[in-house]
């Protein structure tokens, strides 16, 4: 090869080369964005700024919820050197087993980067620990808040927090691993407005994790906006004392402000410490309480079904008369049977016969509500039409459906559809012989507390509703949701209601009524006993009242589990709620 | 004699600002990558671009004396250049001072000074004088063995150092050669051993072997059958056979761990983000996200917070690549391929065989340090610690480079006097 030749070779290989770079170049900075994705991984750190939840008062004011400084114990496993484990875990409590099980779990996560070593260590414990924590580099303290309930008690109400699965934090990027929400009640239900916004702050770190700044002069970076307060609507006092009269009893109490669907109380006994199921010992108390036998848990004022029983006779009464099949001057002779078939009856208990409407009510007459479901039937030229009609208006009451109130969890009862007797039977092949049942609040029927409750609200106002709901003002909100402002009708009209109260009342003032008690007479109640049939145990004892009679401020339901007659337990214990309420507002 | 007038009229000027300008550019890049948000003047002393410039300083010092001197002065003391330079290297085996695994510094208190970064230039001289003594330009087979002992010597008294990236750089003179008519079949050669290596060390052995066979078959088709041919491809065969298994057994038992591991790493045998990949790793990261055109001068979050090892010396690239983005890279590599080719067409345009050869060993070195030093930051090359000419912090290296180019310039501006 000539000499010329191999100085171009020469020449050409170093262009060559300057060209495959220039190329790799060009595919790792302009192509490939993974290099700029690492860079950002490299430096930037994204602090969570936790917002401080928002608080919740009852309707006068008074605390329910609020919250306490807690510390969370940090680790970033790098730094961590040996140390005297035994100072460290009595220090904060925990076995070694637990310290060496949680360091290994936050090393899993990464060595670099902070874990979560301990939750909500408490106040005094911390500073007990920040003496100490010279000795064991690698870990921190965070100040994080913890919830506090300081009303016992209160766990079906207030519900409790619990941390994030990863279900939720698939659905809603807000939440973080680690994070906590609330799990039930009123931390479930408004869990949006009271957990606020978090903030975020970036820094720049180096190689070592040490901090070297802000990430631009921490213009990207946003405050925490603390979460809103809320005004709930019950009232305390009355909800305590509601949970004295139900102590050592399986039952619930809802108490409803008719005029504007304000829930006053909601007890459901037996209940629980919502401060148990926070901080170190939860998952040791969870277990406890949710294998007790009498399942404190389960919140029976909004998930407990039961047959409504004798009160369901003033809805029934009501369809009667809007339907114009029962006169209210008609007199029915009452001889403590009724037959709706030729051998298969419904007894009455003892009462003095001829009763009207008012008169059944006060007796709570079960052959007159009979007769009057035989009436109503016949009205119409099928079993199916009566029965969808009367479906209609049930429905109408709000029962056998969602209550769309502002609690997580709810239950829709059961109002069977005309099609579940048409398979049952078959079609044309029932009547209102075949579902007697149904005149007087039992068979098929379930109905929930608050959806009783609702219908004793319903007939306190005469025919009309505001779906029951348990906070009352929001922070910084001009109106609660739309669905509590509302009125909602009933299908029956309101001129329809004085006859079947004239009853109610008399079961509370009159001296035979089944809740006579002459001690209240002065708060004017109007109330109506149920039991219930339990195909489990003994019968439930049931009651509803609203008072005054006259613009009725408090409409209740009450049910005793396994407590026998209506009368016996659930009407002097709603009355007895009633009474507190009257004495606490002249206060 | 050149005249003194003329001194200044002949040197290439062009050469010298391409010079400046990359010594100015390496000077910033330091102080990027040192900058931090306290002490950031310029003229610190305990800083490393301070020192930086005061090395720059110091070279243009030396660099105004080498070119105002007498040509003669280089040419007639090149052997004994070369003397003095192997004797320091030998030396240096028993009173030299470890740095980074490796033992070539010279330790005088406050000041060190790394014998290896001098006897590339001490090479290049004596092999330009060599080459000057014989008027044709024929080597026969003495020759070629006199030149490339004189290449070899130093560069395995380096490798006993155990600085293997100086002594690669060593491999350039092969180029040299090659323009001074070494047959190409040196570098057929050398290109063939090269893939040969990579192919026995990315491969399973098995397979090597049916690609290797299935390549001698087809050499073997074309070529005419004769029985000479096939004793030919035979022999060939058993050595491709036998090189392979001892390159493969040496890399894997023989070399140290990791300069195994660094090789098997840049082949892309080996994943270690946090091991001996890591260094190229958040090289690659860094210059990756520069962008298209960069993140800014002092504004490289992953140099100057120190994710980039050796960021001032050996990646020093990192930070142009981070702040000044492709197009910074572009301009820069387009500035140092202009000074290569600069250097390649002075070397052309002289009439002597010293200053020829002396010239395209300058431009030779300069292009393997810019291709070892700018593959590795990118992941085209072994990570082996050699510097970027010009651009990577360090007196030595400076100083040296300087030496290296501007006795180039003091050649060239003589090189109407110099006529062999």
């Amino acid at each position: 090869m000539k000499n010329a030749l191999r100085k171009n070779v020469v020449a050409l290989f170093f262009i060559a080369v300057s060209l495959i770079f220039l190329v790799k170049l060009f595919y790792i900075q302009v192509l490939n964005e993974e290099y700029k994705f690492s860079a950002k991984n490299n430096v930037l750190r994204y602090d969570v700024l936790q917002p401080v939840r928002g608080l919740v008062f009852d309707r006068d004011s008074n605390l329910i919820v609020s919250n306490q400084p807690a510390f969370d114990i940090i680790v970033v496993p790098r730094e961590v050197t040996k140390i005297d484990t035994t100072v460290f875990c009595n220090s904060i409590n925990i076995q070694k087993v637990d310290f060496i099980e949680k360091l290994n779990s936050a090393i899993e996560y990464s060595k670099y980067r902070e874990s979560i070593f301990e939750k909500q260590i408490d106040a005094i414990t911390a500073a007990n620990f920040r003496e100490k924590l010279y000795q064991f580099p690698g870990f921190y303290l965070r100040k994080v808040t913890k919830r506090i309930y300081p009303h016992k008690n209160l766990g079906h109400l207030i519900g409790f927090m619990g941390e994030v699965n990863s279900k939720k934090m698939k659905e809603d990027d807000f939440y973080i691993k680690g994070d906590l929400l609330g799990v039930s009640g009123i931390e479930a239900s408004y869990e949006n407005k009271l957990r606020g916004e978090k903030g975020m702050s970036i820094r720049l770190v180096d190689v070592h994790n040490r901090t070297q700044g802000k990430f631009n002069n921490g213009e990207y970076d946003t405050l925490a906006i603390r979460g809103k307060n809320l005004i709930s609507t019950i009232d305390i006092e009355l909800q305590k004392y509601g949970n004295q009269l139900l102590y050592d009893k399986l039952g619930s109490i809802v108490a409803i402000n008719p005029k504007n669907g304000e829930i006053l109380s909601l007890v459901s006994s037996p209940n629980f410490d919502p401060e148990k199921l926070s901080g170190k010992n939860r998952s040791k108390n969870y277990k406890k309480l949710i294998n007790n036998r009498t399942k404190p848990m389960f919140n029976r004022a909004l998930l407990g079904e039961y047959p409504p029983g004798s009160t369901f006779k003033v809805i029934n009464s009501l369809i009667c008369l809007q339907e114009k099949t029962l006169n209210v001057n008609n007199f029915y002779n009452c001889d403590g049977k009724y037959f709706f078939e030729k051998d298969r009856s419904v007894k009455c208990h003892k009462h003095t016969s001829k009763v009207n409407l008012s008169d059944a009510i006060k007796y709570s007459c079960n052959p007159f509500f009979c007769e009057n479901f035989e009436k109503y039937f016949n009205k119409f030229d099928t079993s199916e039409k009566a029965y969808k009609n009367w479906f209609a208006h049930v429905t109408s009451f709000g029962i056998g459906d969602w209550m769309n109130n502002d609690f997580f969890s709810g239950r829709k009862g059961l109002l069977p559809k005309a099609d579940y007797y048409n398979n049952y039977y078959g079609e044309n092949n029932w009547n209102s012989s075949t579902i007697i049942s149904m005149s007087i609040g039992q068979g098929e029927l379930l109905i929930t507390p608050i959806q009783l409750a609702n219908v004793s609200a319903i007939i306190a106002n005469r025919g009309f509703f505001y779906t029951p709901h348990i906070i009352k003002t929001i922070e910084n909100e001009l109106s609660i949701d739309s669905n509590f402002t509302n009125k909602k009708f009933c299908s029956v009209n309101k001129e329809h209601f004085k006859y079947v109260i004239e009853g109610m009342f008399d079961v509370v003032n009159s001296k035979n009524g089944t809740a006579y008690n002459a001690e209240i007479a002065r708060f004017n109640i109007c109330g109506k006993t149920g039991t219930a049939q339990n195909p489990h145990g003994d019968d439930h004892s049931i009651y509803i009242a609203f008072a005054p009679k006259n613009n009725p401020e408090i409409a209740i339901a009450v049910f005793i589990e396994n407590a026998g007659w209506g009368s016996k337990w659930a009407a002097p214990i709603g009355n007895n709620l009633i009474q507190k309420y009257f004495e606490l507002k002249d206060k | 004699m050149r005249k003194a007038k003329n001194i200044f009229e002949n040197i290439d000027y062009l050469s010298v600002i391409f010079y400046l300008v990359l010594v100015f550019i390496g000077f910033f890049n330091i102080y990027a990558s040192e900058f931090n948000d306290d002490a950031n003047e310029i003229f610190n002393l305990s800083k490393r671009h301070g020192k930086q410039l005061l090395f720059i300083f110091i070279s243009s010092l030396i660099a105004f004396f080498l070119i105002i001197i007498d040509w003669k002065f280089f040419f007639s003391l090149s052997f004994i250049i070369y003397a003095i330079s192997i004797s320091s290297l030998i030396l240096i085996l028993f009173v030299g001072k470890i740095t980074n695994g490796s033992l070539s510094w010279f330790d005088f208190g406050n000041f060190r000074i790394q014998p290896s970064e001098f006897a590339k230039f001490a090479t290049a001289l004596a092999l330009a004088r060599y080459i000057n003594l014989f008027s044709i330009k024929k080597f026969n087979f003495s020759k070629t063995i006199l030149c490339f002992s004189l290449v070899l010597i130093p560069l395995l008294l380096i490798t006993i150092q155990n600085d293997t990236g100086t002594a690669l750089v060593f491999l350039s003179f092969v180029l040299v050669l090659y323009r001074e008519g070494l047959t190409e079949n040196v570098l057929i050669f050398g290109l063939s051993i090269f893939l040969l290596t990579i192919m026995c060390l990315i491969l399973d052995f098995f397979v090597f072997l049916i690609i290797l066979f299935f390549i001698v078959s087809v050499i073997f088709y074309f070529l005419k059958k004769k029985k000479k041919n096939i004793i030919n491809i035979l022999v060939l065969f058993v050595f491709c056979i036998a090189y392979s298994y001892s390159v493969s057994y040496i890399v894997k038992n023989i070399l140290p761990k990791h300069q195994s591991d660094r090789i098997m790493v840049v082949l892309g045998q080996k994943k270690d983000p946090y091991g001996i990949g890591y260094n190229v790793i958040q090289s690659k990261i860094a210059i990756g996200s520069g962008g298209l055109i960069g993140k800014g001068f002092l504004k490289g979050t992953q140099t100057r917070f120190d994710f980039v090892p050796e960021q001032s010396t050996d990646f020093i690239f990192c930070t142009i690549g981070e702040e000044w983005g492709f197009s910074g890279a572009l301009i820069f590599i387009s500035l140092y391929l202009a000074l290569l080719l600069r250097i390649l067409f002075l070397s052309e345009r002289q009439r002597s065989n010293f200053s020829r050869v002396y010239g395209y060993s300058v431009a030779c070195i300069l292009f393997v340090h810019f291709l070892i030093n700018i593959g590795m930051t990118i992941g085209l090359f072994p990570v082996v610690g050699i510097p970027l000419p010009f651009i990577s912090y360090g007196g030595s290296s400076l100083i040296s480079f300087t030496i290296l180019l501007f006795v180039f310039l003091n050649l060239d501006s003589y090189r109407l006097q110099i006529l062999r």
